[in-house]
């Protein structure tokens, strides 16, 4: 993952191999994620594209090779939606605090935050365009609100590498729009981004760099240089067609014919 | 009115009404963070497993029975940790051999060689009767300890329970917050076991913390509902049972549940189902061991 140019280098694996058990998912993975990354990993379910997240997260270890991490790197972390209990009794302005608790300020001595936590929760709030919904209830938002209350605890810590799980599954369409622009904001400000996706054409191919994963990393490089067919037949295992439009890469199934007649 | 008054005049009722209350009120407020984690299930085998300890300690050195029970209770908790963290067995079903192998091997020693601390129903059921001033004093002191606690690990705890794998990549360290809940709760449970009795605290548990969810969407006005309604049950159940001359774990439990009931009476739907949300919490199990790809 040599990134879309240079900078610091925030983490690097070397000959990775991973996985849960006995069973790798991940083979000989070498990868080098940069300040200036902006990245995308595909591939299909079960390829091991979560657990290279995970890796990168420090979640799971390597079974062998070597992460190397930037000594005191922050890193912010946006789940799945779905991993939380929507029901939990908090606000939006509580989860968003609650992520303060870095080293520095675990160790302060008193439950309520001060007054500057509570103006830079609102600023990361305003930015996410949430600020109105502070005092509800997490389970009153709607998804899309839902992955901008995560997205804002995430800022809240002042990443400097941002890792976000499918952040625009079970979103509708006019919330991927504002997360991918927020995403290349955020980049702009030196925030490094690495996200897993898999949407070809709806996040993938609006990226500046891309990793294909299958059990390895099949191929990375600009959308260009790998929304391919045969790099996407390498990783999907499946015949797709790749379009251009408007100077974009579109992504259609070979045969959708075929895949409509065997529907029942 | 002097009938209603009479109890009060006996220091032993003034004592057991205040160790009644507290015990409510500790029980209440660890209680929110054991229905939040799901953990309900652990604080019913803990106590049924501190049970054994009490049994088994005091055959040898009936003095001690407290600290050999409290013991006891961490030891099994911990275990029950290590072997969900280690193995694939789910956390219910370490529960299940662990904590009822103790109480098993607890009622099997007071069966075959009787006791010399506090009565074989009493420690089941909960007593009026034979609160000593250590007693109190030890369940202040467990009490402090965990209000202490909470306060000082606030996010950390909060955050935690809330999300364990963002907290842990957030560098809160999960583990150790969730084993020092379990011997906090270990201590409560033992602390709490002579008025309350093992084989009701659990109730006393989960009771206060699900009628305060149904009250409230802010997590620090449950932590003070689920105290205060503890409090409650404990007071009105200890004098209630004076009356009725039923062991007091009894009493404090039935004026808890009176209390769901109300509740959940009066309360409209919505908040009804924010309660029903509580057990569908995702399992507190380190990130390491979850197969997801």
């Amino acid at each position: 993952m040599t990134g879309t140019g240079v900078g610091p280098e925030l983490i690097r694996l070397t000959d990775v191999e991973a996985g849960y058990g006995h069973a790798p998912v991940l083979h000989s993975v070498d990868l080098h994620v940069h300040q200036d990354q902006f990245s995308g990993i595909v591939g299909p379910s079960g390829s091991g594209k979560t657990t290279l997240l995970r890796l990168l997260l420090g979640i799971v270890k390597p079974m062998s090779g070597t992460i190397t991490t930037q000594p005191g790197l922050r890193t912010a972390y946006v789940p799945q939606l779905e991993t939380v209990n929507w029901d939990f009794p908090i606000t939006v302005r509580e989860c968003v605090l609650m992520s303060g608790s870095s080293a520095r300020e675990q160790r302060r001595l008193w439950p309520w935050a001060s007054a500057e936590e509570n103006d830079r929760a609102h600023a990361v709030l305003a930015r996410l365009g949430i600020e109105a919904l502070a005092d509800r209830q997490i389970r009153q938002l709607s998804g899309g609100q839902q992955q901008r209350m995560f997205l804002a605890r995430a800022l809240y810590r002042r990443p400097q590498l941002l890792l976000l799980d499918e952040p625009t599954s079970g979103v509708d369409v006019s919330t991927r729009h504002d997360v991918l622009h927020l995403l290349a904001d955020l980049h702009a400000d030196g925030v490094a981004i690495v996200l897993t996706t898999h949407d070809l054409n709806g996040m993938a191919a609006h990226l500046p760099h891309l990793v294909c994963v299958n059990h390895r990393v099949i191929a990375d490089g600009t959308p260009e240089q790998v929304i391919r067919p045969e790099v996407l037949e390498q990783t999907f295992g499946a015949r797709m067609e790749v379009l251009e439009h408007l100077g974009m890469r579109v992504v259609v199934d070979e045969r959708p014919e075929h895949v409509m007649r065997v529907q029942p | 009115m002097d009938q209603i008054l009479e109890p009060f005049g006996y220091v032993f009722f003034r004592e057991a009404l205040l160790v009644a209350g507290l015990s409510g009120a500790l029980l209440g407020f660890i209680g929110v963070f054991i229905v939040l984690r799901g953990m309900s299930y652990i604080g019913h085998g803990l106590s049924h497993s501190i049970f054994g300890g009490f049994a088994a300690v005091q055959l040898f050195a009936a003095q001690f029975y407290v600290l050999g029970a409290g013991l006891w209770g961490i030891a099994s908790a911990l275990a029950i940790n290590t072997v969900t963290k280690r193995s694939r067995l789910g956390a219910d079903a370490a529960i299940g051999v662990i904590t009822t192998a103790s109480f098993a091997l607890g009622v099997a020693l007071f069966a075959r060689f009787g006791t010399s601390g506090p009565s074989f129903e009493s420690a089941l059921f909960g007593s009026i009767l034979g609160i000593s001033p250590e007693q109190i004093l030890w369940l202040v002191l467990v009490s402090l300890l965990a209000v202490a606690f909470v306060f000082l690990r606030y996010r950390a705890l909060l955050f935690s329970t809330f999300d364990p794998e963002v907290a842990d990549v957030s560098g809160i360290r999960v583990n150790r917050i969730e084993a020092q809940l379990m011997v906090i709760l270990s201590l409560s449970i033992l602390a709490t076991l002579t008025v309350i009795g093992v084989t009701l605290v659990a109730a006393m548990l989960v009771i206060p913390a699900v009628v305060a969810r149904m009250l409230t969407d802010s997590f620090g006005r449950m932590l003070a509902w689920s105290t205060g309604i503890g409090t409650v049950s404990g007071l009105v159940g200890m004098y209630v049972s004076y009356y009725a001359d039923v062991p007091s774990g009894t009493m404090i439990v039935l004026v808890g549940a009176a209390i769901f009931l109300v509740v959940f009476a009066f309360a409209g739907r919505a908040r009804r189902r924010r309660s029903a949300g509580l057990d569908s919490h995702v399992e507190p199990v380190p990130a390491s061991s979850v197969v997801r790809q």
